[in-house]
């Protein structure tokens, strides 16, 4: 029975649907991301959920309960915002608080929780400190602290660590994650950065254009993605059209070339494929001649240094693919070399091709820096 | 707080209790203004025919209106040089500038002409008998403020290291960088800052009334004391200059940023 | 700087900078000699007396009846129309621009706050001797109408009472333009977060909103205290000069032969602007605070 559930959330803004029918789940103690590009509808859905905003049509449950017309500040709900939003007139330790002195209670317990939750997020010795005083990166755990201090039951964060630097981030998520773990509280997290996503969460959804693309595990996101956007949107991929020509071995064509992709076996022929290979599967050697089966042969054009490995874009005839290789070979393979692209018959994943275009990722605006 | 679509009632309320308070005193002038004087009822427009035919009114409206411009040319004249300066070479003095803008709250109108009248009692009559000395002298210091919070935001607004050297490294002189680049740069914000001014002189009646000077808020106030229905004509003229000059400073400001709202008016 | 490359003619920095010194001398000769020259006339001649010398009589005489009642009275009438001017104002700037408003009214509210904060003077004092004077349009309404006789009760325009409601008129206005911006910086987020932490409108108010909102609500106050202060055209228009108010009373000096000392007037305006300077000294930390918090 799921803790926390969205049924069928519309919302629609003048002519605009940002929200075209969304059901998602989670279980108790569940870490689930809505991962997505700008305007797809997950901070949407987030704000429905948070009861700041009224779907036209669907309805939020928590625990068995509709809380759909619930006011939001009877929700039991904590909420982390993207920036900004701890009082500036109050300490850390006052904002902490303040969710636990409108309940009432003793001001000794109080302070005692206070202080723990000061501690769970490094910052103890930071209490007196006003918001103006402090790092972007200790204000967003101030804000975490102040939405666990009223032990709600739903955890909701909107994008909190977009306003940060790269290496806050990176420690901030982990935290955020640590802590989750260790309270076992649901939390629903929303963001725009796939690899956000895929570090820290039990689940994904993909959205795209107020829609679930698809619901899964991390990994099963990343190596079996369902729908041309989220093979797009997470990791880098190649996506070769081509066309089945024997499904018993499943040969296609792509472009001239004859590949062999296992899972176009069952496939009838004629169909309209999309094969999806990872950069990371791509075997590239010197070319000598056509290359062997399975091959793509090509030239390479950039290197783009990326850390322990480097990626490579080859081009040339029927190829157009990245291939990302250890850096010590790419220093092999420098640009203008020809080389032979092996594409993997088992690792390759294939999607049918409609008649739709292909969506293409918008650029994402970089570190949003107010 | 629940998410809230449409106004709340609360806030219909006060905003018609504001508009009430605004429109009332209003609509009951333009009912004064209509009323004959003989029978002191409606219509009759004869009290604008009177102040239309009325020499004093001409006299004192044109005489208002050149004081004002007269206080807008010295202002820009002293103001914008200074202004700029501050901005190219010596922006330590802008604080200071800043400082002296707050000096009208501490020294206002009615402080500033008991010093007036008595620190030039002996100054030649060219000027302290003449509203073109005396008064104007008065009122651009009493324009300052408004002057300076648009001209600054006007010069903060455009680069003007780069515009000055720029120019100066295409070879022009001073003279031409002041009046060809950076003039039409702050076009807005100097006229903003003229709009206040016309207002304020259009409507400052302390100074003129204890300096004994027959500007047209004096001729309003004689009208006033003497007249029954007739100043209601007057009253709502004087407020459709107001409108308009507001409506000139709206006109000219449209799509920048901070706008000056301050008050002009005399009060 | 980048500009010392352009005049490579003069020799040294401080000659140039000393130019440019020179360049603002016109500025501050002006507001020297029509602010601070006259300005310190009234504070010198405050204490001279009629026949040479100096005195503290005309600063001791202001205490006494009937100045200090002048002083009481102004103090109290700038007091109230502050007071009710900036909780009427702050009431109607956050009604036209909270949640649920439609965008258009603020606009609206924008431009007739900028022409009624400038109408004053003498045509806003007509214009409520039309509305609440003897045979003003509102009274008549009242008194055919609904058979209120409000002159009858002892009310009247053209006392204390008279010059509050008219000061309203634009001190509404002002506080509605001073106070937008402030709570234009009242973030949403906050707003969201204390509803999701489970306060109450009022909680939010009481724990965040005024608090956060009070540095720039008591400059306001301060701004239309001073501002009601300083009036003169409006009482003035209204009453003729029958109401004690300081400007007035400074005001009968010179367009009557009330008084017969210029440096008792002097000092009148003295006390003026020790009352003024002390709330500027109060608003100007006022407004760095609430700086500070907007960010």
């Amino acid at each position: 029975m799921a803790y926390l559930e969205l049924q069928g959330l519309h919302r629609h803004f003048g002519d605009v649907k940002a929200l075209d029918g969304v059901d998602v789940q989670l279980e108790q103690g569940e870490f689930l991301s809505l991962l997505g590009p700008s305007g797809c509808g997950k901070t949407t859905a987030l704000r429905l959920v948070a009861g700041f905003d009224r779907p036209d049509a669907g309805s939020i449950v928590v625990d068995g309960k509709d809380v759909t017309n619930t006011s939001p500040s009877k929700r039991d709900m904590g909420m982390v915002f993207q920036a900004y939003s701890l009082f500036p007139n109050m300490t850390a330790t006052q904002n902490v608080e303040f969710g636990l002195r409108v309940r009432g209670g003793h001001r000794a317990d109080r302070h005692k929780r206070v202080g723990e939750l000061l501690e769970l997020i490094g910052l103890g010795h930071a209490g007196d400190r006003y918001p103006h005083q402090l790092s972007g990166g200790m204000q967003q755990r101030v804000a975490l602290a102040r939405a666990l201090a009223i032990e709600p039951r739903v955890l909701l964060l909107d994008e909190p660590l977009s306003a940060l630097d790269a290496k806050v981030r990176l420690q901030l998520r982990e935290e955020i994650r640590r802590i989750q773990l260790e309270l076992g509280i649901t939390t629903l997290y929303v963001t725009h950065d796939q690899e956000e996503a895929l570090s820290i969460s039990d689940h994904v959804a993909v959205m795209y254009s107020g829609r679930i693309e698809q619901m899964g595990s991390p990994a099963e996101m990343y190596s079996a993605p369902a729908t041309p956007f989220v093979a797009e949107f997470i990791g880098t991929m190649n996506r070769l059209e081509a066309t089945v020509v024997d499904g018993g071995s499943g040969a296609v064509e792509h472009r001239g070339v004859t590949l062999t992709v296992n899972a176009a076996r069952d496939r009838q022929r004629g169909d309209r494929v999309l094969v999806l290979v990872r950069p990371e599967t791509v075997e590239l050697s010197p070319a000598n001649g056509d290359g062997g089966p399975n091959t793509l042969v090509g030239e390479v054009i950039t290197q783009t240094f990326l850390g322990p490995v480097t990626r490579l874009k080859i081009v040339g005839g029927a190829a157009d693919l990245i291939a990302d290789v250890p850096t010590a070979k790419a220093a092999t393979l420098p640009v203008g070399t020809r080389v032979t692209a092996t594409l993997p018959a088992q690792g390759a994943r294939l999607l049918e091709l409609t008649d739709e275009p292909l969506p293409e990722i918008p650029e994402e605006p970089g570190p949003a820096g107010r | 707080m629940k998410p809230r679509r449409f106004m709340a009632p609360s806030a219909f309320v006060w905003l018609l209790l504001g508009g009430a308070y605004f429109f009332i005193p209003l609509l009951a002038t333009l009912l004064f203004s209509l009323k004959s004087i003989q029978t002191g009822k409606c219509c009759t427009l004869s009290a604008y025919g009177w102040v239309i035919h009325n020499g004093d009114f001409w006299h004192t409206i044109k005489l208002s209106f050149l004081l004002a411009l007269e206080t807008i040319v010295i202002s820009l004249v002293l103001f914008v040089p200074t202004i700029y300066l501050v901005h190219l070479k010596v922006p330590r003095l802008r604080p200071v500038i800043a400082f002296l803008a707050l000096i009208p709250f501490v020294v206002p109108p009615i402080v500033m002409v008991v010093g007036l009248l008595d620190f030039y009692r002996g100054s030649p009559t060219w000027f302290y008998d003449q509203p073109w000395g005396f008064l104007v002298a008065a009122y651009v210091i009493l324009a300052f403020p408004y002057m300076f919070f648009s001209l600054d935001a006007g010069f903060r607004a455009i680069d003007v290291h780069t515009l000055t050297e720029a120019s100066q490294s295409l070879g022009a002189s001073w003279l031409t960088t002041l009046f060809k680049v950076i003039l039409p740069n702050i076009r807005v914000a100097a006229l903003a800052g003229s709009f206040l001014a016309l207002a304020i002189v259009m409507g400052e009646f302390t100074i003129a009334n204890l300096a004994q000077f027959h500007t047209f808020p004096i001729f309003l106030q004689y009208v006033n004391e003497t007249q029954a229905y007739r100043p209601a004509a007057l009253t709502l003229l004087s407020f459709g200059i107001t409108w308009a000059a507001m409506l000139g400073l709206l006109f000219v400001g449209r799509g920048r940023g901070a706008r000056p709202t301050l008050l002009a008016g005399g009060r | 700087m980048a500009s010392e490359a352009l005049r490579p003619d003069l020799a040294s920095g401080r000659r140039r900078l000393s130019l440019a010194w020179v360049g603002t001398l016109p500025f501050f000769a002006y507001t020297l000699l029509f602010l601070f020259l006259p300005a310190g006339e009234v504070m010198v001649g405050a204490f001279k007396g009629v026949h040479r010398g100096w005195t503290l009589s005309n600063i001791r005489l202001l205490f006494h009846e009937p100045y200090i009642h002048a002083y009481r009275t102004s103090i109290e009438v700038s007091l109230v129309t502050a007071l009710i001017g900036g909780a009427v104002g702050l009431a109607i700037a956050y009604a036209a621009i909270r949640e649920g408003t439609p965008r258009w009214i603020r606009s609206i509210l924008t431009t007739f706050s900028g022409v009624a904060a400038n109408f004053g003077g003498i045509p806003l004092a007509f214009a409520f001797i039309a509305t609440l004077g003897t045979i003003g349009v509102v009274t008549q309404i009242l008194k055919n109408q609904l058979h209120i006789d409000l002159y009858a009760h002892g009310f009247t325009l053209f006392g204390k009472t008279g010059v509050e409601i008219v000061y309203i008129y634009f001190q509404l206005p002002l506080m509605i333009l001073v106070i937008a911006p402030a709570i234009d910086g009242l973030k949403r987020e906050w707003r969201e977060a204390a509803s999701n932490l489970g306060a109450s409108p009022y909680q939010f108010w009481r724990y965040v909103g005024l608090p956060v909102l009070m540095p720039s609500i008591l400059g306001a106050v301060i701004l239309l205290f001073g501002n009601a202060f300083a009036a003169y055209a409006t009482a003035y228009g209204l009453t003729s000069g029958v109401v004690p108010l300081v400007p007035l009373v400074i005001g009968a000096y010179y367009t009557g032969n009330v008084l017969s000392n210029p440096h008792f007037a002097q000092a009148l305006a003295l006390g003026m602007f020790v009352v003024l300077a002390v709330m500027m000294l109060i608003y100007i930390p006022l407004q760095r605070r609430a700086a500070r918090w907007a960010r």
